[in-house]
């Protein structure tokens, strides 16, 4: 069942993009991510709260132990519907355009898509940076080829940055089975559970851990990392941008609580600090970058800069709070980005092409549905009291408040600062006087209708967090397990939790674990 | 093999059976040479690529029905197993495609046919002979064999000067690198007094170790091999000869004699001299080392593809030696798998580069591949993928062969080693990724500028034959298979390393 779930986008424009109809290759690949999405609902619907759900594990290659090995949990379910979501409805939305070579351009946006559910699913190490790694290469190609006129330097940037940190990732990878390999004396094995069953001494972990976090900050894009986020964010086609913005960034962040944390935990506890203020420089830095920019979408871009740094925040609080706020968090901004940038698009062939905010402005009465829909989503991107941000975030600081307090404190500040920027983009697109080649008017149809998904779903998440929150709780607790323990804080809420929590305790080496999570208390 | 001598006391026992590649090879050689005289155009054109690929493809049949055989044929100077019938078989792929690159080419009109493909199957007898030695004579006899109807290849495009210029540099070059290894093999055996690989073994091991006379003859042997496989820094000729030769010959030479090249090394380094692993491992960590940085640096600023292409097998190179210089089965192993995958990769980027050189004014220069997305997909992937595979992208073989590479290199405990090959792939990703920039985001220069350059004019070249704008099939038969080949295994892998596996467990007694 993942398995078509993943292959079945890119399965579908595949089909066309041989079929020698233009309009085919926009519409199957639509099918496609429309039926992925509808998979991803059916997984949400079944999946009962603990562990593993729909396995699938066969032997990849024979020779170095790698398994094609996929499974839903509570950490990533949410994920991958919000990138069937996304997809879904980026790829509706580029329909709307009319595109030149338009089946290579979406048998690559689906490619993407199908790359991206992969490295969300994937429970073997090897078969997560294979697809990590391959996710890139449509991105790339589609920047390149479909991008704005300062396209090719912008693909150079973001392709050396992030495939640095993806081959260092490779190479960390590798180091990592091996050493765990002869440490335990079992065969080669790249299987997160084996992994995280049998983890290293400290010093091994430590130069590890570090390479991973390099290729997670520089997804993200965090603080001293983002130096390829300006030019790709400008260049980059809206709808494209969409899911890169909405979706890509949060595999970053899925990769410290499903990778990095249960299997490195000592050096995770050893760079806490370091990672939380890289993660408040990233809010800081963020948020002051996003009001004084006027492109709209770099406004949009750093604020997701902000943005991650409140996840990052979440994520290495070590407090189930904070990451349970931290995976929440992932799929707001997903739901809030993505229909941001749609939006900006819209604005932009209102305001003659432009990004810019000065060239927009004084449209609110003209476009009350655009303008209602722009409203909604920017109060979700500063958190307003009510939407589903201000719960992900409201976790997020109580989590990092029990822990570190002094981190908390700082971070309210991002926050007070988000109202910032975000009603500063609403008023200069949508008030004030009307901006020079401004040809004001309501959206489409076909537009509201790509948008109005989105809004119901943030409207929906900020009714009833719960839908997420209930079933990531017992695995989200469970990959910082360990932290807490090594850290000795909230040891009592480890223990009420259950030690051998989440899907660590359903692994082949459940004893095992319990064994050495006892020893480490 | 005594026993046998013995029972049939007319001559020494051969076993025809098992030298059967080697007699597909050379007949084949012959009967093309044969062929290449008759006057009939259609026969010289036609009929000598055809016969040179029954040759091949005959030699690749009868590699397959000995496959499970390890014999030891001539009185022991050959050893035909599973590492030379690996070496042949790739050998002989890339004669295919070479012949395949090159059937409509110039370089066989201007050298006569028949000469052209009867020395390039000679050469991959040589590189057959080279793969299965086991004395050093031998040794020498297939290097030269391989090397000399290289030379010649090289320059068969007699009106270019630059094909020229590569056929003597090359010449020069690997005069001297032969020269120097048969002044090594000469040491080795003065030390040993062995011209035998198992004898040397033997003589190593009880105590010979550290003879200043048989060190220098390892080194000296050592940088002969490294100038036919262009390791840096004795690379310098590489770029120089992949650009000038003919560009089938440079598909040929970067992956056939680097096949064969890194067979003998593999065979050379694990079998003769394992008892010497302490002195030649560092040496060629360092040689790895420099050419994985020499190689990658060397290629960012290339405007030829051939050049770029060039520098890159340098670093490839590197790559590959990595794997023999941790001297374990895993290397072996994984130093085999990436030959085989290079071969894949290289072919599909050298068939498109061939097909655009006949199509474009601009000869293998970056502008001959401008646009190739919108006008060309089917050469247009095949040429990213081999880009994005050499750059070592999963979803492809170069991936493969690049986490095997490490997962053995950090196995050994050489983990600097691969985080150098991590950072030679980040480097390389500025060159490749300017020839994909070049294929998808570059529109193709107009119709007048290719009128302004002009074409060269060829003397002797009947116009039909130099027009442009031809597009042959059989170039985009080679580059859509081999570049989907590069995808398949990329998925797919397990066929490969039960291959490799099969080729190393000939290595295995001796490490």
């Amino acid at each position: 069942m993942l398995s078509i779930l993943i292959w079945l986008p890119v399965a579908a424009a595949l089909v066309g993009a041989l079929i020698p109809l233009q309009r085919a290759g926009g519409l199957l690949a639509l099918g496609g991510a429309l039926g992925a999405l509808g998979i991803a609902i059916a997984l949400i619907a079944g999946y009962s709260g603990h562990g593993y759900a729909h396995v699938t594990d066969v032997v990849w290659i024979r020779s170095l132990g790698i398994h094609y090995a996929l499974a839903v949990d509570g950490l990533n379910l949410f994920l991958v519907a919000l990138t069937t979501f996304s997809f879904a409805l980026a790829i509706a939305a580029a329909n709307i355009r009319d595109w030149p070579r338009p089946r290579v351009f979406y048998l690559l946006f689906a490619l993407a898509e199908s790359a991206v559910l992969g490295a969300f699913l994937a429970q073997d190490l090897a078969l997560f940076v294979a697809f990590f790694d391959l996710m890139l290469i449509p991105f790339y190609l589609l920047l390149g080829v479909w991008g704005g006129p300062g396209r090719v330097a912008a693909t150079l940037k973001l392709v050396i940055y992030t495939f640095v940190g993806s081959l260092l990732m490779l190479a960390a990878a590798i180091a990592l089975a091996v050493l765990t390999s002869e440490h335990s004396g079992q065969p080669l094995s790249f299987a997160l559970t084996t992994l995280a069953a049998n983890p290293l001494h400290k010093g091994s972990q430590e130069w590890i851990f570090l390479l991973f976090a390099a290729a997670f900050l520089v997804k993200m894009p965090a603080f001293p990392l983002h130096g390829w986020m300006p030019d790709a964010y400008r260049e980059m086609p809206l709808e494209v941008l969409a899911v890169f913005s909405g979706v890509l960034s949060k595999v970053g962040a899925y990769g410290f609580l499903a990778i990095a944390l249960p299997i490195m935990p000592l050096a995770a506890v050893h760079f806490q600090t370091l990672i939380l203020v890289l993660a408040l420089c990233s809010i800081i830095y963020g948020s002051a970058m996003a009001f004084t920019q006027t492109n709209a979408r770099l406004i949009a871009g750093y604020s997701s800069v902000a943005q991650l740094g409140f996840i990052t925040l979440g994520i290495f609080a070590f407090a189930p709070q904070g990451a349970q706020g931290a995976v929440l968090q992932m799929v707001n901004h997903g739901l809030v980005v993505a229909p941001l940038f749609l939006i900006i698009g819209v604005l932009a062939a209102r305001a003659g092409g432009s990004d810019d905010i000065r060239d927009m402005g004084g449209i609110a009465f003209r476009a009350p549905v655009l303008a209602t829909f722009f409203l909604i989503v920017a109060f979700a991107t500063l958190a307003m009291p009510g939407s589903g941000n201000f719960v992900g975030e409201f976790l997020i600081l109580l989590g990092l408040f029990k822990t570190k307090m002094v981190f908390s404190i700082i971070a309210f500040g991002g926050v007070v600062m988000a109202s910032v920027y975000a009603l500063r983009l609403f008023i200069r697109a949508m008030h004030n006087r009307v901006g020079p080649k401004v040809a004001s008017g309501e959206m489409s149809l076909r537009n509201a209708l790509v948008l109005a998904p989105f809004i119901g779903a943030i409207l929906l998440f900020a009714i009833y967090p719960q839908l997420q929150l209930h079933r990531s709780e017992s695995t989200v607790t469970g990959s910082i397990v360990r932290e807490q323990i090594d850290t000795g804080q909230n040891v009592r809420v480890a223990e009420l939790t259950g030690l051998p929590a989440g899907w660590i305790a359903y692994g082949p080496n459940a004893e095992t674990t319990i064994a050495t999570g006892g020893a480490n208390k | 093999m005594i026993a046998a001598a013995l029972i049939h006391p007319h001559g020494p026992y051969i076993d025809w059976a098992a030298l059967s590649p080697l007699v597909a090879l050379v007949g084949g050689s012959v009967v093309v040479l044969m062929v290449g005289l008759l006057r009939s155009r259609f026969a010289r054109t036609q009929v000598v690529p055809f016969l040179t690929l029954v040759s091949l493809g005959v030699t690749i049949g009868f590699v397959i029905w000995q496959w499970h055989r390890h014999v030891a044929a001539i009185s022991g100077a050959l050893a035909f197993d599973q590492l030379t019938g690996t070496i042949t078989l790739l050998v002989a792929a890339g004669g295919i495609a070479a012949t395949l690159l090159s059937w409509r080419g110039q370089a066989p009109r201007e050298s006569a046919h028949g000469d052209f493909y009867s020395m390039m199957l000679g050469s991959i007898t040589g590189m057959v002979v080279l793969v299965a030695a086991q004395n050093l004579v031998t040794l020498f006899v297939g290097l030269e064999l391989l090397s000399i109807p290289l030379y010649v290849l090289c320059a068969t495009e007699m009106h270019r000067a630059a094909s020229l210029e590569a056929g003597l540099k090359y010449l020069i070059v690997g005069s001297v690198g032969s020269a120097t290894l048969v002044y090594g093999l000469a040491l080795i055996y003065g030390a040993t007094g062995s011209t035998d690989f198992s004898g040397i073994a033997g003589s190593i091991s009880q105590g010979h170790s550290s003879d200043v006379l048989l060190l220098t003859g390892i080194a000296l042997l050592t940088v002969g091999l490294a100038f036919k496989a262009s390791i840096a820094p004795f690379h310098q000729w590489t770029p120089d000869v992949y650009e000038g030769a003919p560009t089938p010959v440079t598909a040929f030479m970067a992956v056939a004699t680097k096949a064969a090249a890194f067979g003998v090394l593999l065979r050379v380094f694990d079998v003769m001299l394992p008892a010497e692993h302490l002195n030649w491992r560092p040496a060629l960590l360092v040689l790895a080392a420099i050419s994985i940085v020499v190689g990658n640096v060397g290629a960012l600023g290339q405007s030829s593809l051939k050049r770029l292409l060039g520098y890159s097998s340098v670093a490839q190179a590197g790559y590959i030696l990595a794997g023999v210089a941790v001297a374990t089965t895993l290397g072996a192993r994984a130093t085999i798998l990436y030959l085989v995958v290079y071969l894949l990769m290289n072919i599909a980027a050298f068939g498109a580069i061939v097909a655009r050189e006949r199509m474009t004014p601009y000869g293998d220069d970056f502008d001959a591949v401008a646009g190739l997305g919108a006008e060309d997909p089917w050469l247009a992937w095949p040429l990213t993928i081999a880009m994005l595979a050499l750059a070592g992208v999963p979803a492809t073989a170069g991936f493969i062969g690049k986490f095997f590479l490490i997962d053995a290199l950090v196995g050994a405990g050489y983990t600097w080693l691969a985080i150098l090959i991590v950072v030679g792939s980040m480097i390389s990703l500025g060159y490749y990724l300017r020839v994909i920039n070049a294929v998808w985001m570059r529109s193709a220069p107009g119709p007048s500028a290719s009128a302004a350059a002009g074409v060269p004019v060829i003397a002797g070249g009947s116009p039909e034959a130099d027009a442009l704008g031809q597009t042959h099939i059989e170039l985009r038969f080679a580059a859509v298979v081999f570049g989907g080949a590069t995808v398949f295994f990329g998925i797919v892998p397990q066929p490969l390393f039960d291959l490799a596996q099969h080729a190393a467990n000939t290595l295995s007694g001796a490490l």
